[in-house]
Parts: C-alpha cells; structure tokens; sequence
C-alpha cells in the first residue's frame, strides 16, 4: 500500500527524481480503506489471537472453518435435509410443525399418470410438461452452446488481429442480468419489433414470435445461448491455448492437413476441457429459470415453462401454496441432477482412459 | 487507414492469398459482433426514443423526434411541419390542430393568419433528440434509486462477506491438518452441483425462522458460503509454500497474523477472480431475491426491473430507459477491467 502511482508525476517533476511524486486522491483513498481493512482485521485478531491462547496453533483450524461451515450448515446442508421431509408432508403451512405428514402422497400425485409419454393423462400435468419442455430444451441448448462456443474459440484462436476486443465482445453478454437478457429481446422479438421490421424489409409478414409455441421455444433456446455462450468461448480458448505450438508445428513439417491437425492434434488434446463446459452446460441448462420467465413468463400456455419454474409457481406464486409438492418436485430435479453428474463422470473416467 | 488495410488484407497463404477460412473468420467475428452486441446497442438507442417514436412500425434506428416552436399565443410548444402551398411554395409552419384530412397552420413569425391545408400537403420535420425524460421521469417517480442502492449494498457487503469466509476456510483446509478435515471438504465440494433451486422451500423456511423475510441479509447470507470460492482459493492456496507459515511463526506472529498479512496478498489473484465472480452473481441474482423480497423499498434493482415491466406492460419507453440503467454499472466494470476478467475467467475455469 506504499506503491507510488506514477500517474500523477508530470513532465516537470520526471528531471526530479530525488522528490517522491505528490500522492494523488486515489492514493490517499487507497490508505484510507487500507487502514479501514486493517483497523477491522486487527479487530477480529483480538478475538482469534485470545482464541489462539485456550486452542494452541493446530485446533485453530476450526476457528477459521467454522464461520463459512455455520452458513453453509445452516442454508445449505440443514435445508437439504429438511427438503426430503418437506416433500413427505402437506397442507399448505410454511412450519413444518404444522404440517400433516402425508407419507409418499406427493410424489405419487406427481408420478399418477396415465402413460408417462402423454402429460395430459397426468394428474400434475403441468410437471410432466414442465419435464418434457426441460428434456427438449437441454438437448438443444447445450448441442446449440458447445458448437457455437467451439467454432468461436477455433476462431479466436486463430492468429488474428484484434482478438481480445473480439473476446470480450463475445463475452459480454455473460454479464448481463437474466432480467436485462429477457427485457432485451422481449423487445427485439415483439411483433412491432426490430426482428419482424428486418424480416418486413423482404415483404415476408411479421412473425408472432412470442405467441407461438414453436417460435418462442426456438427463441428461448437461442437467447440461452446467446446470453451464456461467452463464457464457455473462454474456457475453450484457454483450453486451445494451452495446447503446445510444437505440436502444430511437427505435424507442418510432417505434412498433416488443416483437417487433420485439427481432428489428431486439436480435438483429442482439448477433450479434457470439453468435459468440463459439458458438465457445467447441462447442469446450468436444466436450471433454466429467469431469463425465460422474463422473455415468455412460460407461454403462451405451457410451450415454455419449465422444471424450476413449475417448482417457483407450485411453491410460491400460485395462489395455495403448495410447499410440499414443491418439495417433491425439487427431490426430483434434484436426483435428475445426481443422476446426470455421476453419468458424466463415469463418462470423464472412460475418456480420460482414453 | 495502414493498419485497417493491413488488418483486412491480412492472409494465412503463403502466397498472399486470401483464403477461404480468413474470408470465413472474418465473416464470422463480423456477424458475430453484430449479434452479441447489437442487440444492447438496439436498446440503448430505443431507450433514448419518445413514446410515439417507439410505436412507429418499421422503426427507425435513431431516436428521431418531431421539432416542436413556442408559437405566440399558443401555450403548448407546437410541431412544426414543411409545407407544399397550393401556389407550389414551401413554407415551415406549426400546426395548431387537425381536423379530419385538414390541418389548421400558422406561421410561427405571423402567428395571427390561420393557413388551412390538405393533411397530404405537410410532412414532419424531425431530428435527432434524446428523450433524457424516459430517465428522469421513472426515475422520479419509482423507487428506482432505492432498487439501486439495495442491489449495490447486497452486491457489497454479500462480496465482502464471502471473501472473507471462503478465503479464512479456505487457509484452514489447505494450511492445517485436523480431524474432519477431509470429510468437511467432501461435503462442501460435493454440494458444488446443488443450486439453489432444489432448496428452495426449506431456506424460505430458514429464512422466515430468522425473520429475515424482506430484509436484504435474507438475500445476502444464504449465498455467502460458496462451495465454489472455497474449493477454488482452497487450490491456489495449496500452492503457496509452507516454510512461509513457519518462518512467520517462529517469528512470533499468530494464526490471524499469518492469514491475513501473509496468505491473504498472495492469494490477490484468486480473490480477485472470486471477487468478480461473486459480484457478478450478486448483481444479477434474481429466483432467491424474488422469493425472499416481497415489498417495494427492498426491492433489488433485478427484482424491481421484472416488477416495473409487469406493472407497465405497455409503457416500453421507460421499462428501457430502466433496462439501460441496470446495465449500465456492470458493463462500466467490464469496460475497466475487461482484460483481467477474461483471463482471471479462462485460467480459473480449467480448474
């Protein structure tokens, strides 16, 4: 925190180099919150050090663990436990002390159906939809995100100029909120929208974008991948990168094809890195919640609604608050998810054998 | 103008050819970038549009706006028009109101003489004008300044917080050998993979024990405990040597000392990287704040947005305006620290 900055000395004081540059405001805002910083962590140091006295040096460990794991205890692991109980009571109370246990009856409401493949013979069908619309959308979405994703970073990769101003531009709409990602191409997409006046240039007839199942599901996908794309662009690029240029250049003097090199060389070295923006996609995809509840609210009628939205509304915004069937609807996902990661890894274990 | 040639003519070719993948590349990031970028770019001229210009099918990429002159005698500002007089001449005159196909006109220099005209005679002037009014007006009228000031206090303190405790568990499991130890990383790395969505209910119902329902802790202590912070410092921590722990404590200094004088400046960048990335969680945090905030003042800027554009469906001129402004913070960082993010971002990511 004694770094002089050197953008405060001008051209006169550089002749002077006996006289230290004049602090600037920013220095002293730096000290300042320096010594904020330091005034609290010696604060805390009173107390840990009196700590240090009674515990001795290895049992401080659990001094230092213990405020992250009393979070983490009591917002992560405690609710998970209690989400299984939840999902075996009903009624409509918040307090599970007033809830009626109610053994396996939820889930056998979500699981009573007809036949399995036609959610209208479902008595919740809205979940069976919500699960049908979820299994379309991760396939899609994440073929969609790990081919755009790939061909981009092939691209950036390339020896181009300009690329990290490509970078972030592909990047940027990784930081934008999913309300701004909705609200932004809800008034791209509407029916007076910028879309439908470029298409109206052809003389084609404006689309009804949102109001069509098949429209909105395709927007829905394409705004997923839109909006998250850069940030597996970025993993892939540094995957790229960190495969040898040596490597390029004994297959050159070898003779190897542009196809080639690509199909030995590339893509076996950047397998490892592939797996990775994988698994973080498709446990990412079948979260899908806000952007699209901003962009469609889950319409028209269910097209778009999916398997954390049917959770939001059975739970909280409908108007009987089914807190129980919410439960079991999330045991579900839950598993889904369980599912999916051992899968994956079997699937990492075997390729990495490879 | 040398490096805009040099950059287009730029060839793989050993011959210096243009090959078909450069003219591919080129095309691609050209597309590219009008894709992901366009799309902001579009709301933010929309956001600077009047009411009328937004309703204007097809609409015209800048935020054109009809003139409007004080007339004398008129205590409305009046649209001015360009107008083809029956004897051939052009003239620039202000309507003062239209009835049916015909437009009663005056000259804004004579404003005595009413000048009727056929409506198919007169044709709008217009200019480029910002509607700063899509801005300031909600901005007065909503809570939007409330919004921000929450989601900037969440976004804060959530990321101080989890700095904090992340980084001193992280010290302790990497640093230390203790009974559990093991079994505490397991449990932490294996809730890696369980968002928030599949515990919903049971943290509301924590949440509300507490009575942290529409308070702003409800929104930030839930999320403070990231598996993903402590796993990733607890990695770079690992790599720091630990002759430095014992050479600090034969020195005398104490544990607190030690993780924050010395583990905490080495570890910068991986608390930076963590730092971006919980600000970025933070900010555009939407399910758990929808669900713990009910009430308008706690409202977080995210929260607020999805409110405002539910309450006026139709009025898009000031749901934009607010648009750009919850944009606006984050896209500032970005521009700042763009190089830092994307790298901290790409090596972090490997893992």
């Amino acid at each position: 925190m004694t770094s002089t900055r050197n953008t405060t000395t001008g051209n006169i004081a550089t002749n002077k180099p006996a006289i230290a540059p004049r602090p600037s405001l920013l220095d002293y805002l730096g000290r300042l919150f320096f010594g904020i910083f330091a005034l609290i962590m010696n604060g805390i140091g009173v107390f840990m050090e009196a700590l240090q006295k009674r515990l001795g040096v290895q049992r401080m460990a659990y001094a230092f663990v213990l405020p992250n794991l009393l979070i983490f205890g009591i917002f992560v692991l405690f609710p998970m436990l209690l989400n299984f109980y939840y999902a075996l009571t009903g009624g409509t109370n918040l307090f599970p002390q007033d809830r009626p246990f109610v053994g396996t009856r939820n889930l056998e409401q979500l699981f009573n159906c007809g036949s399995y493949l036609d959610p209208n013979t479902c008595q919740e069908d809205l979940f069976w939809r919500s699960i049908y619309n979820t299994v379309f959308f991760v396939f899609f979405q994440v073929s969609g995100m790990v081919f755009f994703s790939l061909v981009t970073a092939l691209i950036l990769n390339r020896d181009i100029r300009g690329r990290g101003f490509f970078r972030s531009i592909f990047f940027y709409p990784v930081l934008l909120s999913p309300v701004v990602v909705g609200l932004i191409w809800k008034w791209i997409l509407q029916r007076e929208g910028l879309l439908n006046a470029v298409v109206g240039a052809f003389d084609v007839e404006p689309f009804l974008f949102l109001i069509n199942a098949q429209w909105s599901t395709f927007w829905v996908i394409t705004v997923s991948i839109w909006a998250l794309m850069g940030f597996y662009t970025l993993i892939l690029l540094a995957g790229l990168q960190a495969i040898p240029a040596t490597l390029y250049e004994a297959g050159q003097i070898d003779g190897t094809s542009e196809w080639a090199s690509f199909r030995y060389i590339t893509m076996p070295l950047l397998m490892p890195t592939m797996f990775v923006v994988l698994v973080l996609a498709l446990i990412r995809a079948v979260q899908v919640f806000d952007q699209v509840f901003v962009l469609t609210g889950g319409g028209p009628g269910t097209a778009t609604s999916y398997m954390v939205q049917y959770i939001y509304t059975t739970g909280f915004s409908n108007q009987v608050q089914q807190f129980g069937l919410a439960s079991a609807a999330s045991v579900v996902l839950g598993v889904s998810l369980l599912i999916l990661t051992v899968i994956q890894l079997r699937l990492g274990r075997g390729s990495d054998a490879v | 103008m040398a490096i805009v040639t040099d950059f287009l003519s730029r060839t793989r070719g050993r011959n210096g050819r243009l090959d078909f993948s450069d003219i591919f590349t080129y095309l691609y990031l050209g597309l590219g970038t009008l894709i992901m970028f366009g799309p902001v770019l579009w709301l933010i001229l929309s956001s600077f549009k009047t009411q009328s210009a937004l309703v204007e099918f097809p609409p015209q990429l800048l935020p054109y706006s009809q003139q409007t002159t004080a007339v004398e005698g008129y205590d409305e500002p009046l649209p001015i028009f360009r107008v083809t007089l029956d004897d051939g001449s052009v003239q620039t005159l202000a309507q003062v109101r239209r009835v049916g196909i015909e437009a009663q006109m005056v000259d804004p220099v004579a404003p005595e003489e009413i000048i009727k005209v056929n409506i198919d005679q007169r044709e709008e002037i217009r200019s480029v004008q910002l509607a700063w009014r899509n801005y300031t007006e909600p901005l007065a009228r909503f809570n939007f300044l409330k919004y921000l000031q929450n989601s900037v206090v969440v976004t804060v303190v959530a990321t101080l917080i989890t700095l904090l405790i992340n980084s001193m568990a992280a010290f302790a499991l990497s640093k230390y050998e203790f009974k559990g130890r093991n079994s505490i990383f397991f449990v932490i790395i294996s809730t890696l993979m369980i968002p928030v969505s599949v515990i919903l209910v049971p943290v509301f119902l924590v949440i509300t024990q507490i009575g942290w329902n529409n308070s702003l802790w409800g929104v930030i202590i839930p999320g403070a405990a990231t598996p993903t912070g402590v796993f990733l410092l607890r990695q770079y921590m690992l790599t720091l040597p630990d002759e430095l722990l014992a050479a600090a404590r034969i020195d005398g200094a104490s544990e607190w000392r030690i993780y924050w004088q010395i583990v905490l400046p080495l570890a910068a960048p991986a608390l930076a990287v963590l730092a971006i990335f919980s600000v970025m969680w933070r900010w555009n945090d939407f399910l758990w704040p929808l669900i713990v905030l009910s009430r308008n003042e706690v409202f977080t800027l995210q929260v607020g947005l999805n409110a405002f554009q539910g309450e006026l469906n139709t009025q898009w001129h000031y749901v934009l305006a607010m648009t750009v402004l919850t944009l606006l913070p984050i896209t500032i960082v970005f521009a700042f620290l763009q190089k830092f993010i994307t790298s901290g971002i790409a090596t972090t990511g490997i893992k």
